[in-house]
């Protein structure tokens, strides 16, 4: 690749994101057209993607931004009001500018196709031929602002306020409170005094060696904070001390604050860092301040009080400082977040990693193995040490792929938007759990699943609102997108107040086309994931977005590959919802090991439940329909050397057998074992094409020793075992 | 430190030499405690008086505070000081005369 691609590869990403940025940005608008950071995002992505375009001569990218660029302009002055015909347009802008962008990159030289070009030209006379409004808003300037706020601090009104409450043994320890305030006096003007005794006891009570005195003091000086509380330095451990800020120099600390810039963006101030930097503390408040903090936390064992709490209450500091100071901590981790650092690194690098990772991981179980039949017991210790840190690393390696599903997920907000206004439909997309993380690799795969999964809520699931009112519902109808994690699994749920499903509908439909028979019996959940065959639409009539039952058994085909699930629930006019489960990772897991028949086998350890002893005195156990009895609990089981070995009857034997119970979802299910080996680090490597075919075992691992473990396909035995059952029962009820 | 004490007619004079200090502030609240109770007037000569620390200062807060009246006469530069820094004098509301040959501090 040539530096001009490798540039080339950058330019057409990074637009990618900015387009981004502008689609978010607009959509946000549209709820909040007062949002200055939002306007500023579309006028930033324009402005950048005009100049890098003709970095690479672009022009025509160059030409239909800069007028974009213009329109914005005025916006962000306030020159020009947004409301929702201007953000259709510069919605239809944004696709625009990704089509210019896809023809410039396949021939600069092209010219442009006559279809774009009146796209272009169009969108331009409805960018700049409504009139600019006239009202204009004058600028402020915020720098001469400042400056008359820093004038005035110099006003007459500025005097501290000193209050020392002196304990009492501060006599005793060599303090004389007169020293302090005579040395004080040395350090500007005392206007005012009062010397007051409140707790001086009567009569013999009263201890002359002990201190009773407290004095509010009024003290005029340039002083900054800290050189007053230096005043009273060693009196410290024995007086109570408040240093409290003239009025004055409150506006003073907030314009502090404000000029204050970060030099470090990545480095969020703490309160007290921050507080302390303006001098509007001293380091001794502040410590005083988080002790006091730790000993509530500890004394009452509730959440510890907010640290500007404390010192409001202790008057360490004044409250619309402390206010100022946190808003704009907040604003820096806003923009933390937004701005996070990021490197870009190639993903085929971050691929080697964790497959080097991998490879680790193996030779510290190889080690391991030594390390236990040497019985090296020094070694031993530095070997669990090191395969702490392996683990460390593998978590680490693993977290750098992973991504946060909000991004996906607000892509969907322009579809539910577009397609509403296409079928007449008011939909609002709800999205929750957005920070919830997963693979990247899956994240690329589950967004074809989930756009035809939302097309399908919002074309057969939300009525028209006419229809909606109707019901009774809102005119308004609410996709809801969650995402969640659930035992190793991320689970991400899509779920619309629509119409529902009819299972009957359903039914009727599959044994129509020969999917089931008039005599098997279905539950209701079986009767909704029928939706997931191939060639089964309830839609009377196909519209150009879903409805022509291709496409579902294509969604949960595509899961299945990420070796996932989906399953659909549904109310009859009430909603559906489609629950669909996946892997966190495809490269390592958390594995527990377990031996049949002398062969080993890995279970995901998120997967399970519990181990149990499997004891026939104690479960009762049905040889022939393949359940126990667990605490009262029906469980099906499967015994592993049965299922794998096809041996077709469990011949008794003295050794003791263990059940591991596992679950996925909802569905719980017991494996026999003879054996259980405990934890391991897995490293999942994938069978070669030819046991493709193999039911019930996902993967393959390679042991320390270098033996190969079978890593078992859990939500597959679970559903052969509980399939298994069934049939038993059918066989026996029919 | 000594405390002359003549007692006449319910009215206490007591003249403090020396320092009113912590070092001697128990002594001395021991001994004016005496006083305290049984006499209508207590007066308090503090000509002698050649330095008053906190500990100084406080006792004299606790007598204003415990006698029935208690009256400061003749302050000495030292007790004029503290009075001063502190603004005190109102407090106990003594005429206080100020020397011509104090040095000016």
């Amino acid at each position: 690749m040539s530096e001009f691609d490798a540039a080339l590869a950058i330019f057409t990403q990074e637009t990618e994101e900015l387009l981004a940025q502008m689609e978010y940005g607009l959509l946000s608008l549209e709820d909040n057209p007062e949002d200055m950071e939002s306007i500023n995002t579309v006028f930033r992505a324009m402005h950048t993607i005009k100049g890098t375009s003709g970095l690479f001569g672009f022009d025509h990218v160059v030409a239909f931004t800069h007028e974009a660029e213009t329109v914005l302009d005025t916006v962000r002055k306030g020159e020009r009001p947004i409301d929702e015909t201007l953000i259709s347009i510069l919605l239809n802008c944004k696709d625009h500018t990704a089509n210019l962008i896809q023809h410039s990159l396949l021939g600069e030289n092209e010219p442009l196709p006559e279809t774009l070009k009146a796209v272009g030209t169009d969108l331009i006379a409805q960018l700049t031929g409504i009139p600019a409004s006239s009202a204009t808003i004058a600028t402020v300037n915020t720098s001469t602002d400042q400056v008359t706020l820093t004038s005035c601090n110099q006003g007459s009104d500025d005097n501290w306020l000193i209050l020392l409450k002196f304990r009492k043994n501060a006599l005793r320890n060599g303090i004389d409170p007169l020293s302090f305030i005579s040395y004080l006096k040395n350090k500007g003007d005392i206007v005012e005094i009062q010397t007051l005794a409140p707790e001086l006891p009567s009569g013999h009570l009263m201890d002359p060696e002990a201190c009773y005195l407290h004095f509010n003091i009024i003290f005029h000086s340039d002083l900054d904070k800290q050189a007053i509380a230096d005043v009273f330095e060693f009196a410290d451990d024995d007086c109570d001390i408040r240093i409290i800020a003239p009025h004055s120099k409150v506006e003073h600390y907030l314009s502090l604050l404000q000029e204050q810039t970060n030099d470090d963006e990545t480095h969020i101030e703490k309160l007290g860092e921050m507080l302390i930097n303006i001098g509007a503390l001293t380091q001794n408040e502040v410590i005083s301040a988080l002790q006091q903090q730790n000993n509530h936390a500890n004394q009452t064992n509730a959440m510890p009080k907010p640290l500007g709490e404390i010192l409001i209450e202790q008057q360490f500091a004044e409250q619309p400082v402390i206010i100022q100071a946190l808003k704009k901590q907040q604003s820096a981790r806003e923009r933390n977040i937004a701005e996070a650092n990021y490197i870009r690194v190639d993903s085929a690098k971050l691929g080697h990693i964790i497959n080097l990772v991998g490879e680790l991981v193996i030779s510290g179980a190889a080690m391991r193995l030594l390390v236990d039949r040497y019985g090296l017991n020094d070694v031993e210790e530095v070997a669990v040490g090191m395969n702490d840190l392996v683990s460390d690393i593998r978590d680490t390696a693993l977290k750098l792929r992973m991504v946060a599903i909000g991004e996906t997920f607000s892509r969907f907000r322009r579809t539910v938007r577009d397609v509403s206004g296409e079928l007449n439909k008011q939909i609002e997309l709800v999205i929750s759990g957005g920070e919830t993380e997963l693979d990247k690799t899956v994240v690329e795969k589950i967004n074809d699943p989930l756009t035809h999964l939302i097309r399908n809520a919002l074309d057969h699931g939300i009525e028209r609102p006419e229809q909606r009112l109707a019901l009774g519902k809102p005119a308004q109808g609410t996709v809801h997108l969650n995402a969640y994690h659930d035992s190793g699994h991320i689970v991400i749920q899509i779920a619309d107040d629509g119409a529902g499903l009819n299972a009957d509908k359903i039914l009727a439909k599959a044994l129509a086309n020969g999917f089931v028979t008039a005599d098997q019996q279905l539950t209701r959940q079986e009767i909704f994931n029928l939706i997931f065959e191939a060639g089964l639409s309830t839609k009377e009539q196909a519209s150009n977005l879903s409805g022509r039952g291709v496409g579902m058994d294509v969604v949960r085909r595509n899961i299945e590959i990420l070796r996932g699930s989906v399953s659909l629930d549904s109310i009859e006019g009430r909603g559906t919802t489609v629950t669909i489960q996946l892997p966190l990772t495809l490269a390592i897991i958390d594995g527990f090991m377990v031996e049949t028949e002398n062969e080993r086998y890995i279970i995901p350890l998120s997967m399970i439940e519990e181990c149990v002893e499997m004891n026939p005195a104690e479960w009762e156990i049905d040889n022939i329909q393949h359940y126990i009895s667990l605490r009262g609990e029906v469980l099906p089981y499967l015994r592993l050397g049965d299922y794998f070995n096809n041996r077709s009857r469990h011949t008794g034997r003295d050794q003791r057998e263990s059940l591991v119970v596992v679950r996925f979802g909802q569905a719980k299910v017991g494996l026999v074992v003879d054996q259980l080996h405990g934890e391991h680090q897995t490293v999942i490597k994938p069978l070669g094409k030819v046991f493709e075919q193999l039911q019930g075992i996902s993967g393959a691992t390679v042991l320390g020793n270098g033996d190969v473990a079978l890593i078992l396909d859990v939500q597959a035995l679970i559903q052969h075992a509980i399939k298994k059952r069934g049939a038993h029962v059918h066989a026996t009820t029919h | 430190m000594t405390i002359n004490v003549i007692d006449k007619d319910g009215v206490v004079h007591a003249a403090i030499q020396g320092e009113m200090t912590i070092y001697n502030a128990m002594e001395q609240k021991n001994k004016l405690a005496e006083y305290l109770k049984p006499v209508l007037e207590l007066h308090l000569d503090l000509s002698e008086v050649s330095e008053i620390d906190s500990a100084g200062l406080q006792l004299l807060l606790w007598l204003k505070q415990e006698a029935t009246q208690l009256n400061l006469i003749q302050h000495s530069q030292a007790v004029v000081e503290v009075f001063e820094l502190l603004n005190l004098a109102s407090h106990f509301g003594d005429p206080i005369v100020l020397s011509s040959h104090w040095k000016t501090s």
